[in-house]
């Protein structure tokens, strides 16, 4: 416990920011007993996890584990084979128009930021609004402004992704989920192609998100964060949830040998 | 946080340096010199011996194309010197440019060049107002003008037959109608190469190999000579319209492949954000997808689009008269002297000359739509 706490420098995050909330009972994620397969391969097994309306969870384990298969899952960038998912109450089945309208109400932020490098900063973050919601330009502009305001970087909307930082490309790209005024976020280990330096910008914006009352689904290995703003933290291991707690429980008592294990692997030194 | 004002330093400050100019050594043109033409023994060998042939060829070259060339006059009579006889391109200029197209509707032609020039200049300037939608209007619009105009019998125009096209003008629409279609032809079948749909992939397969795989020669032929024997009596079309369709078959085919390369340049991950921000296939692939794609192999597509400006002149073997056509039915007329060189160095230049402009715009182009650095 005490290792714990000394090697989780909490990196500020808390100070200033009031991340009490209520958790609703609504559900927004459910899947149920979920497989899925690449080729042989098992990759998910069994996976049975409740996301409700406001929640933040945050999902860890070793990498491999399938922690990013499964949050891609909820979007059907991946495809599950057996099981349920139904998200905002709709059921991921082959039907594209489904898939289309889910996807509409979940933002993803992906690892190495995807920005379409083509368009500019503020065209990467209208185009979605326009194209996909019918909504007029002027509109969806000036709301991209003001979440480029909120991500702290509306200096740089007429710029190209190309010309931006690591840091400020993860930004625009959380501005560009947000764009889509969507009801889920997932976070596919948002700060892992970043510099040391570049973390804590990103990592500040998703507290501010959290704070703001989104419900979240962070696939990370920052600690840090998982404890300052998760409401539970899921611990995959070999494609399977190995445990899920509240952060308070995960890193003081994790219940199974094999969560006890990493958390000492990843909080040595 | 930055490093200059940590509280816990200690006082020492960093102050970065500021950036100076490079010495001067690295630059200016005899620094240049020394890198490109003597930087060692067998450079020094080579550079004077591309002087010596310079010194060898050029004087001659000058000599023979201005000096002693005869530039005025209107018959071999008027070419009495050793230099070339540009009298020749000058008398035959109006059969190079409009072959047998008939002298008094030749302002048609006219009036289609005119414009291909006012879609096509404003395209190299920068900035030049209007000119997207100029490309748009020389796209979609200019050719169906053209070819009212060069057809006629419409709007009281006396209809001109295609048999009589010729010249530079038929080498133009040959490939202007080649480039404007093959390009979009070509995008639908690298789209459908890449489909997850069995059937759309296997025809796209089928057709590009099947086009790839045999000679434009022998498409052309079976174009004009095979075709009509299929066709019921009574059934004919025109020989320039098969030429066309077989041109452009044949290009789509190269297209696609060029642009497949480019559609497979496409990281995963913008298919994936794309589609995790709810755009469907044909908006995810005519937003995210081409314009990177066809951005990145602009020097294929281009390369592709001179090729087949130059092929055009293979239709001379199915007996339409493009510009090489009629600068060699020219030269074997007797009432001229040998002005074989000056005919082919003129059709040589015509071709360049647009060839050279096409590289020059792709060049401009992929300036303009450089965006920052790749990641």
């Amino acid at each position: 416990m005490t290792e714990i706490q000394s090697a989780q420098q909490p990196r500020a995050l808390v100070e200033g920011h009031d991340l009490s909330h209520q958790v609703g009972a609504e559900v927004m994620v459910q899947m149920t007993d979920m497989n899925k397969w690449y080729g042989p391969f098992h990759v998910l097994r069994d996976i049975t996890l409740t996301v409700h309306r406001g929640e933040r969870i945050v999902v860890c384990g070793p990498s491999g584990s399938g922690k990013s298969t499964m949050i891609r899952c909820i979007n059907r960038l991946e495809e599950h084979q057996t099981g349920r998912i139904t998200v905002d109450g709709i059921e991921l089945t082959d039907d594209v128009k489904k898939i289309e309208i889910i996807r509409r109400e979940v933002g993803m932020v992906f690892q190495h930021f995807n920005l379409f490098p083509h368009l500019t900063v503020l065209e990467n973050c209208v185009l979605a609004p326009i194209w996909v919601r019918k909504e007029p330009r002027r509109q969806a502009e000036e709301r991209a402004m003001a979440l480029l305001e909120r991500v702290k970087i509306p200096e740089q909307a007429k710029k190209y992704p190309g010309q931006l930082s690591g840091g400020q490309q993860q930004r625009v790209a959380i501005a560009r989920a947000l764009c889509m005024t969507p009801k889920l976020m997932l976070f596919d280990e948002p700060t892992s192609a970043l510099d040391p330096e570049m973390i804590k910008e990103v990592l500040d914006t998703m507290v501010a998100l959290a704070e703001s009352g989104m419900t979240m689904v962070c696939v990370t290995h920052e600690m840090g964060f998982a404890k300052t703003v998760a409401d539970r933290v899921v611990f995959m291991d070999e494609g399977q949830i190995v445990e899920q707690a509240p952060p308070s429980d995960f890193f003081a008592n994790p219940r199974s040998e094999r969560t006890r294990l990493f958390l000492s692997q990843i909080l040595k030194h | 946080m930055p490093a200059t004002d940590h509280p816990a330093a200690g006082g020492e400050t960093f102050r970065p340096l500021p950036p100076r100019p490079p010495p001067s050594s690295t630059i200016g043109p005899l620094r240049w010199a020394r890198d490109n033409l003597f930087s060692s023994p067998l450079n020094v060998m080579l550079t004077v011996f591309g002087l010596y042939l310079a010194w060898l060829i050029v004087p001659y070259l000058v000599d023979w194309a201005i000096l002693s060339a005869d530039f005025t006059g209107s018959t071999w009579d008027d070419c009495p010197s050793d230099g070339a006889c540009w009298v020749f391109v000058g008398a035959r200029l109006d059969f190079f440019i409009y072959g047998h197209y008939p002298p008094a509707e030749r302002w048609r032609v006219d009036i289609v060049f005119l414009l291909l020039a006012v879609v096509l200049v404003p395209q190299f300037i920068p900035r030049c107002p209007g000119r997207l939608w100029l490309g748009v209007f020389g796209l979609t619009l200019y050719p169906v003008i053209t070819g009212a105009l060069l057809l006629g019998g419409v709007f009281g125009l006396e209809a001109v037959e295609t048999g009589s096209w010729g010249g530079l003008m038929l080498t133009l629409v040959l490939s202007y109608v080649g480039i404007v279609a093959a390009l979009p032809i070509g995008i639908l079948l690298a789209l459908g190469r890449r489909s997850s749909m069995p059937v759309i992939r296997s025809l796209c397969v089928v057709f590009i190999e099947l086009w790839r795989g045999v000679p434009l020669i022998s498409v052309l032929f079976m174009a004009s000579v095979m075709l009509p024997l299929f066709l019921p009596d009574g059934v004919n079309f025109d020989k320039l319209l098969r030429a066309l369709i077989g041109i452009v078959m044949f290009q789509s085919a190269y297209m696609a492949e060029v642009i497949r390369g480019g559609l497979q340049g496409i990281p995963k991950g913008q298919y994936e954000a794309a589609a995790a921000l709810g755009l469907g296939y044909w908006r995810a692939t005519g937003l995210i997808i081409l314009p990177q794609a066809l951005k990145m192999v602009i020097p294929g597509i281009v390369n592709t689009f001179i090729s087949l400006f130059k092929d055009t002149t293979l239709v001379l073997i199915i007996g339409l008269f493009d510009l090489l056509g009629t600068v060699q039915s020219s030269i074997v007329d007797p009432a001229w002297g040998p002005v074989a060189v000056e005919g082919y160095v003129f059709a040589a230049f015509c071709f360049w000359v647009f060839c050279f402009g096409m590289s020059r715009y792709s060049q401009t182009l992929e300036r303009k739509l450089h965006t920052g650095h790749k990641r």
